[in-house]
């Protein structure tokens, strides 16, 4: 079902399962014990980053398949994207797996746009077991972006931390777990930012479009939700959104109202305005608040991840930075 | 900004280039340049600490005394850069770290380290300069044409070189 740009899903598909794998800057974050697997070593004894960072999406799917206790057989679709050129830490994990994949790509939002289609193919029936995820790692967004500190180059208080891991979840038609109830699919929103050093500021507008049609077409309440989470806005974007909302008049209370790029690291980690990258959300998501969520903290969630859409290229040739967000409700079923 | 990037923005950006801008933290201008100014300065006091060394132990002159200071500077740099110390330096000094020598030997360094994975030729060799390219290139050019305008100066203005 649809309303506006929200589907609604009334067979109200289940993440069974889910997993998060996280490298040592995260080990050493106020998250820590959320994650399945953490790494001590930064290489994760790969020979190069990019290989790194195919090995986290490949254990976060293993670790999600085996608590679920099934076998990657079973999977029947594979949804992941993540930031290298042509997706390939997606397409190579889909070649491990071995299960029909369709790669995606939505920057930092990739997390809920993947759920967001996962929840759609399960709940029109099409499949039993989807697995979406995603994954990034700091130093191949670093080599893949190129403003890497290691050139000795000084990045300025707005500028985010890419998130070494990755997150998965396996969605099912029915099963223990809570519900994906619903999908907003956010619009492209440029509002003429430029500064990849400042992203939190280019995507907060893009959240806040897609935080205002979800609550609108679903006609529901701000304190419907016992949280909403934004995905990488870092300290910055949040502020701006936060007080773009409430100039917009939607107010949701700001005890309920979070980021997880200011989630994962700790006050006094060098990580400038926050966390940031594909894992950003989806670690926060499929590892923390989904326990949360099965503690019983959390009944109702909005998560909404935020992708700036931009390439090298792009920032070179001076364009501005295009955004988007994506928002899924997840819901305990008592 | 600038007023003619401005210029194409519409008025909707534009107010929201406005509502960000309060709400964006400024980058430390003056503590960036202390900063900048005593790592700087105590690279260069290091280097004059190598060069005395020189003089003092070894048969070199203040002349010629500027070779093995650099090549040794150099070697530092890399040494830290390899260790992972140099960016953190980078993050803290800014431009302190960049400008002297040790700044141009760690993104030489660094580009190789990083490009490893791609191989020797491909990688190592084909991004090794990729940082230091340009600051070649504008060292050159820059250079060509002060002493352009000095050559100028001295043959037309002071009567001969």
């Amino acid at each position: 079902m649809r309303r506006g740009r929200t589907w609604t899903f009334p067979n109200k598909p289940v993440i069974i399962s889910s997993a998060a794998v996280g490298g040592p800057f995260e080990a050493q974050g106020p998250l820590s014990a959320d994650f399945d697997i953490l790494h001590e070593d930064f290489w994760l004894g790969q020979d190069s980053f990019e290989q790194a960072e195919k090995k986290l999406l490949e254990q976060a799917c293993e670790r999600t398949i085996d608590k679920a206790g099934m076998k990657k057989e079973d999977i029947q679709f594979f949804l992941a994207g993540d930031l290298m050129n042509q997706i390939v830490t997606s397409s190579f994990s889909a070649r491990t797996l071995g299960s029909p994949y369709i790669g995606l790509f939505g920057a930092c939002s990739t997390s809920m746009e993947g759920l967001a289609l996962g929840a759609l193919i399960v709940d029109a029936g099409q499949a039993e077991f989807v697995i979406a995820g995603t994954a990034s790692h700091n130093a191949a967004a670093n080599r893949q972006y190129r403003y890497p500190s290691e050139y000795g180059a000084q990045n300025p208080p707005s500028a985010q931390w890419t998130v070494t891991g990755a997150g998965t979840g396996l969605i099912a038609k029915e099963g223990k777990g809570p519900s994906v109830t619903s999908a907003t699919i956010g619009r492209i929103v440029d509002m003429g930012i430029s500064d990849p050093f400042n992203m939190g500021v280019a995507m907060a507008p893009a959240a806040v479009d897609t935080i205002e049609a979800h609550f609108r077409d679903l006609d529901v309440d701000t304190d419907h939700y016992d949280l909403v989470l934004t995905g990488d806005l870092g300290r910055v974007g949040h502020r701006i959104c936060a007080d773009l909302l409430h100039k917009h008049g939607l107010n949701i209370p700001q005890d309920r109202f979070g980021d997880c790029g200011l989630m994962i690291y700790r006050e006094d980690q060098p990580v400038q305005a926050g966390a940031s990258g594909p894992a950003c959300s989806a670690t926060v998501f499929y590892g923390h608040i989904l326990k949360e969520m099965e503690k019983g903290n959390l009944n109702r969630v909005l998560m909404v991840a935020t992708g700036a859409l931009l390439s090298p290229i792009t920032f070179q040739q001076k364009e501005s930075i295009p955004c988007i967000a994506h928002a899924v409700s997840i819901e305990r079923m008592r | 900004m600038s007023d003619k990037k401005k210029k194409k923005l519409t008025p909707v950006q534009q107010q929201y280039h406005v509502f960000a801008k309060a709400r964006e933290p400024h980058r430390p201008v003056l503590l960036n340049c202390l900063k900048a100014f005593f790592v700087g300065g105590t690279i260069c006091l290091i280097g004059q600490g190598v060069s005395w060394f020189y003089m003092t132990y070894f048969d070199f002159t203040e002349k010629t005394v500027g070779d093995p200071t650099v090549a040794t500077m150099i070697f530092l740099a890399v040494l830290l850069t390899g260790l992972g110390v140099y960016d953190h330096l980078g993050q803290w000094g800014g431009a302190g770290s960049a400008v002297p020598v040790t700044g141009f030997a760690n993104t030489m360094a660094s580009a190789a380290i990083d490009y490893r994975s791609e191989g020797y030729v491909l990688g190592v060799g084909g991004n090794m300069f990729k940082l230091a390219g340009p600051v070649i290139v504008f060292g050159v050019v820059s250079a060509f044409v002060i002493a352009l305008i000095k050559t100028i100066w001295l043959t037309w203005f002071q009567g001969g070189m």
